[in-house]
């Protein structure tokens, strides 16, 4: 009788093991005050502490999702969540094409799957702000936004084609433990939708005050940062049902003080 | 054995609440998990038998139904819940059935607000009063945390858009930009009391497909209310 119970109980803590490997997936982000390039008012954001995927979802995690919420497979999804494109490089519901690799970042993947996802997962996606603070650091400081080598770097990933083929971790992670927030895909973002940005110059020059409420306030806080600009213009031209091939995400999780 | 039930109960229960596959139907019968549910009409009116709430398989079936009911691009698949200006507690398909113009606003907003309300009745003028009854304008407040649905009643009043055909929602953060990512539109708050929206009318069918956008303040409106015409004949 004894040994039964602690065999099951033997069985649990090993359960127990694999159920939090979850948490060491994700790394710890210390909050703080930053300057981000399109904030409120131009002035500093104020981020709280989270935790954040190490990696970008993978398509194994995602066939492991489908397989469990049947509802967001490629044949059932509908087209309020979905547009034509999603899950174009897969195969059929649960197998991705012979050309894509089980390590490469999900991609081609809506606004309303991830945030399921993330959901499913007791996790959400990260906000603009949440995303920029984390992607801001390199290997050694927390904003390495002031070193000329970190936009140039970043740039010269951002013109490597292809690179969602490439699998997750290659590159070096940052001081959080983060890998791939540059150099692999673009990443959906909760609040992208918060980005009052038409993706006309011309028209951002002259605020177009009859589409945007309160658009004069919004400006951005440095000029170089090409990098940021490119990844503010992506967010705004986006719609929730896009698809796209350099398109995942990761999840996050606030931690509450 | 006593003490072995109550760790198999243990390890069952923690297991049960783990697993992600199972948070679904918990989450369906208090406030619809994203994930499992989508909305179907029929289902959730025959609610009133708590097992079948809890069967997963259940849940396949809804959205089966789902599909034969509601068009795959109507808005009546979102299951989130809001509040409307008289506190009662509706989802979206609830207004099915009638032609929905629908604004998202906030009742603090001085700039453009009071423009788009205002558009919103100039629309609402040149609707012949025997369509009106066809119709429903719903204003949906991007601020959900200080536009309760008290405010919103007052707000109703204040601007004389509380007759039958006026509708105000609150809803939640994570469902207002839910909802704003559906009509494709945005918003950002930029102080504690100010947001910056852009500002859209969009017109549904009564079975909740977009059929018609406005873009801009003070526009034109001839071509929306064709279209609302159109929709009530």
């Amino acid at each position: 009788m004894k040994s039964q119970v602690s065999r099951i109980i033997i069985v649990f803590l090993v359960l127990q093991t694999t159920i939090y490997a979850q948490t060491r997936d994700m790394a710890l982000v210390k909050g703080g005050r930053y300057l981000p390039l399109y904030g409120r008012d131009s002035t500093v954001v104020e981020v709280g502490d989270f935790e954040m995927d190490i990696y970008p979802v993978t398509n194994t995690e995602y066939i492991d999702f489908l397989k469990k919420n049947p509802k967001w497979k490629k044949s059932k999804v509908i087209s309020l969540f979905a547009d034509k494109s999603y899950l174009i490089n897969w195969e059929t519901d649960e197998i991705i094409k012979s050309s894509e690799k089980p390590n490469s970042p999900a991609t081609y993947i809506s606004w309303f799957a991830a945030k399921a996802y993330c959901e499913c997962k007791g996790k959400r996606l990260p906000t603009v702000d949440e995303w920029e603070y984390a992607a801001m650091a390199d290997e050694t400081v927390k904003d390495a936004r002031v070193k000329p080598e970190y936009n140039a770097k970043i740039l010269s990933w951002y013109e490597a084609p292809k690179t969602n083929q490439n699998i997750v971790g290659l590159h070096p992670k940052n001081v959080w433990g983060i890998y791939d927030l540059h150099g692999l895909v673009w990443e959906w973002t909760l609040d992208f939708n918060s980005v009052l940005i038409t993706g006309e110059s011309r028209k951002d020059v002259d605020k177009d005050s009859n589409l945007f409420c309160g658009s004069a306030a919004i400006n951005a806080t440095d000029l170089m940062n090409y990098a940021a600009f490119m990844r503010y213009a992506i967010r705004g031209s986006l719609k929730a049902r896009y698809a796209m091939k350099n398109l995942g995400f990761r999840c996050v999780k606030p931690i509450k003080n | 054995m006593r003490y072995l039930k109550l760790v198999l109960s243990v390890f069952i229960i923690t297991i049960t609440i783990i697993s992600c596959n199972s948070k679904a139907p918990k989450k369906l019968e208090t406030y619809q998990c994203p994930m499992q549910c989508e909305g179907d009409k029929i289902y959730s009116e025959i609610t009133s038998c708590p097992i079948c709430k809890m069967d997963m398989k259940l849940i396949k079936n809804t959205s089966i139904k789902n599909n034969d009911n509601i068009s795959q691009a109507s808005i009546f698949n979102l299951t989130s819940k809001w509040h409307t200006e008289e506190g009662n507690e509706i989802q979206l398909k609830n207004l099915r059935g009638k032609t929905l113009v629908v604004v998202m606003i906030y009742t603090s907003c001085k700039a453009a607000c009071p423009r788009l309300v205002a558009d919103m009745r100039n629309i609402e003028a040149q609707i012949p009063t025997e369509s009106l009854k066809k119709l429903n304008f719903v204003l949906i407040t991007i601020d959900p945390k200080t536009d309760t649905p008290e405010r919103l009643k007052a707000f109703a009043l204040e601007n004389y858009m509380d007759d039958e055909q006026w509708t105000f929602l609150q809803g939640t953060e994570s469902s207002v930009r839910e909802f704003a990512n559906v009509l494709a539109m945005k918003y950002k708050q930029i102080s504690p009391i100010d947001f910056s929206h852009s500002n859209i009318i969009s017109v549904f069918n009564p079975e909740g497909e977009l059929v018609h956008q406005q873009e801009g303040l003070g526009v034109n409106n001839k071509e929306t209310v064709s279209e609302i015409l159109k929709l009530v004949k």
